[in-house]
């Protein structure tokens, strides 16, 4: 049995509706992306947390990863689920809302409020769909600059983030360093490995073969791309586990029987976890911006930016740097934080390398690691300290 | 200032101290082998020292980057070449020589890339650890070296004569010898053949142009 009968019921999103804040920028000058192409104006539909003190020096900025979204630390409006990120978001916890002050948006090219392929354009009517220009990493970040020149904050005390997320805060520290204090990319790498190009591949054909495509132009009836959606949701989701952490949870135990069935039913329980998180994807996520996404890491490569010295891309920094990486991260291996980390130490940065023992694969930025907590929060409590910002207090 | 979130040990090993006190204020220093960061932390609260590190046990980094300092985990006979030249003001290897895989090309590193070095390690020219061998016919074991030979980390020893024989043949300049004998005393003096005697540890402070 395919996966159509749960898919094909669901509501489609409409970012317009969802709660949370919003601005237009690039409104009288359009953005230049690094296509060439121009863009705006540009809406960027984001979530605070926590208070921006008077000087404006407390603001972290937190980019999420290829299917997050803006809401770190909320119950999702779509889901209903706590925020990815509530374990490390919030009073008292390493991202400390009693004394930062939490900003999260979502990406350009997302489809969560911001500006993406999913946005009705204004000339036409009609949703950008393939029309959208091809965006990257450097592109979202861009975005996300006009959204801090906004708010009137000089310089972010800290940038993070976990896999994609941790592509922009790397971005970030290269683009504009002296607009950031602090960068931590976590379970994160200088450039895309041609190993992930090519299971982004896998999922952008799985959305392409599917027939309710339509070439990208899915708005017009009542069909979506949702089998291929979630095909790709599946595969991608594999990677970020790992063999041990697929075998502790489900092993080869069965799926509400104690017989196979000798045919093509979900008989595993990782079968069924599997279609299950394909099935709910689907309900919060748009397949071109899946598409875009998927895109725009491919395309990001630090070092080719430099003429091929990732170090170049740091060069004189004084931004202080926090890497980290999971010891069963296949995705984003320790090895690719540890090239960053050279590369770094080539131009004398600052920088702390921390790689955390984990079984739970790239997803372990996701989920409960204390280990990985307490060196968030300690990381965070020493570059406050510097700052000359109010400490937790706690060793 | 903002609350301390760093319990720093408030006395630190003798050694220790003889290296901080090497130490010029605001300066940029390295620490190889920082352990758990007693010596990175004293430096950067009481001298204002840019303070980093290069740890090898996970313990080490999770206990320092915890505690606020910039380490990273890492191995001094791999992670020193992608230093640029002069990076620091002082590169310190506290103990940590005879544990190298190439000491050669470590403190050839360590010259490199810093203006001044600090290197400390035990002397196995001690005068007991020679009688120890002389009578007992054993791998010397004392408090200062306290593993047996299939275990020890320590697997490049030297004596203070043979360290000195090494930094000429470097062409690195010994600004400064100290010498720790057996009761933790400290002492400026020459690194000649009787603080290869006496000396239970020798730190030396080192340039190279």
């Amino acid at each position: 049995m395919g996966l159509e009968n749960s898919v094909l019921k669901t509501a489609p999103i409409d970012p317009t509706t969802l709660p949370g804040r919003r601005v237009r920028v690039a409104v009288d000058q359009p953005m230049i992306l690094d296509s060439g192409a121009t863009l705006g104006p540009i809406t960027i539909a984001y979530q605070t947390y926590g208070q921006l003190n008077a000087d404006k020096t407390n603001a972290i900025l937190v980019c999420h990863a290829l299917t997050g979204d803006q809401f770190v630390a909320d119950r999702h409006p779509i889901t209903g689920k706590a925020g990815w990120w509530s374990m490390v978001v919030g009073a008292g916890k390493p991202l400390d809302t009693n004394r930062y002050f939490i900003i999260c948006a979502n990406v350009l090219g997302g489809c969560m409020g911001s500006t993406g392929p999913m946005e009705v354009r204004s000339d036409t009517g009609r949703p950008f769909g393939l029309d959208f220009p091809v965006i990257t990493v450097g592109d979202m970040v861009r975005a996300q600059k006009l959204l801090i020149d906004q708010l009137g904050i000089e310089q972010l005390f800290a940038v993070i983030g976990g896999s994609m997320g941790g592509m922009q805060a790397l971005q970030w520290a290269s683009a504009y360093p002296e607009r950031v204090y602090a960068a931590l990319p976590i379970a994160a790498s200088a450039r895309h490995s041609a190993q992930n190009i090519a299971f982004h591949e896998v999922g952008r054909q799985a959305i392409m073969a599917d027939p309710d495509w339509q070439g990208g132009a899915y708005f017009d009836g009542a069909a979506k791309p949702t089998r291929g959606l979630a095909v790709a949701r599946m595969a991608a989701h594999i990677t970020y586990l790992s063999e041990p952490a697929l075998h502790r949870k489900f092993g080869r135990q069965l799926q509400d029987r104690t017989a196979l069935s000798f045919g093509f039913d979900a008989d595993f329980q990782v079968e069924s976890y599997l279609r299950h998180q394909g099935i709910t994807f689907v309900d919060r996520f748009d397949a071109n911006s899946y598409l875009y996404i998927t895109r725009a890491m491919d395309y990001f490569d630090l070092a080719k930016d430099h003429g091929g010295v990732l170090a170049e891309a740091f060069r004189a920094t004084k931004v202080r740097f926090c890497v980290m990486s999971f010891t069963s991260d296949w995705l984003f291996p320790t090895s690719e934080s540890r090239d960053l980390v050279h590369a770094l130490n080539a131009v004398a940065a600052n920088v702390s390398f921390v790689e955390i023992e984990s079984d739970k694969g790239h997803d372990a930025f996701l989920l409960d690691e204390p280990e990985f907590h307490r060196v968030l929060r300690g990381f965070l409590d020493g570059a406050a300290s510097h700052r000359g910002l109010p400490t937790s207090g706690m060793d | 200032m903002p609350l301390d979130p760093v319990n720093i040990s408030p006395v630190l090993r003798a050694d220790l101290q003889r290296i901080a006190d090497m130490v010029e204020p605001d300066s940029r220093v390295l620490d190889i082998g920082c352990e758990t960061g007693d010596l990175l932390a004293y430096l950067w609260h009481q001298k204002n020292v840019d303070a980093r590190g290069l740890e090898i046990s996970q313990d080490g980094v999770h206990a320092c980057v915890s505690r606020g300092l910039s380490v990273i985990q890492g191995d001094a006979d791999v992670d020193l070449d992608g230093y640029p030249d002069k990076a620091f003001d002082y590169a310190i290897l506290s103990l940590t020589l005879q544990a190298t895989r190439d000491p050669k090309g470590v403190l050839a590193n360590l010259v490199r890339i810093s203006r001044h070095a600090v290197v400390s390690f035990p002397n196995f020219g001690h005068w007991r650890t020679r009688l120890w061998l002389l009578v007992r016919g054993r791998m010397p074991v004392s408090a200062s070296l306290p593993y047996s030979w299939y275990e020890t980390p320590n697997i490049h020893f030297c004596t203070i004569t043979d360290f000195v024989e090494l930094c000429r043949e470097l062409k690195i300049e010994i600004t400064r010898s100290l010498i720790v004998n057996r009761g933790g005393k400290v002492q400026d003096r020459p690194a000649n053949g009787w603080a290869n005697w006496t000396g239970e540890q020798g730190i030396f402070l080192l340039h190279k142009d």
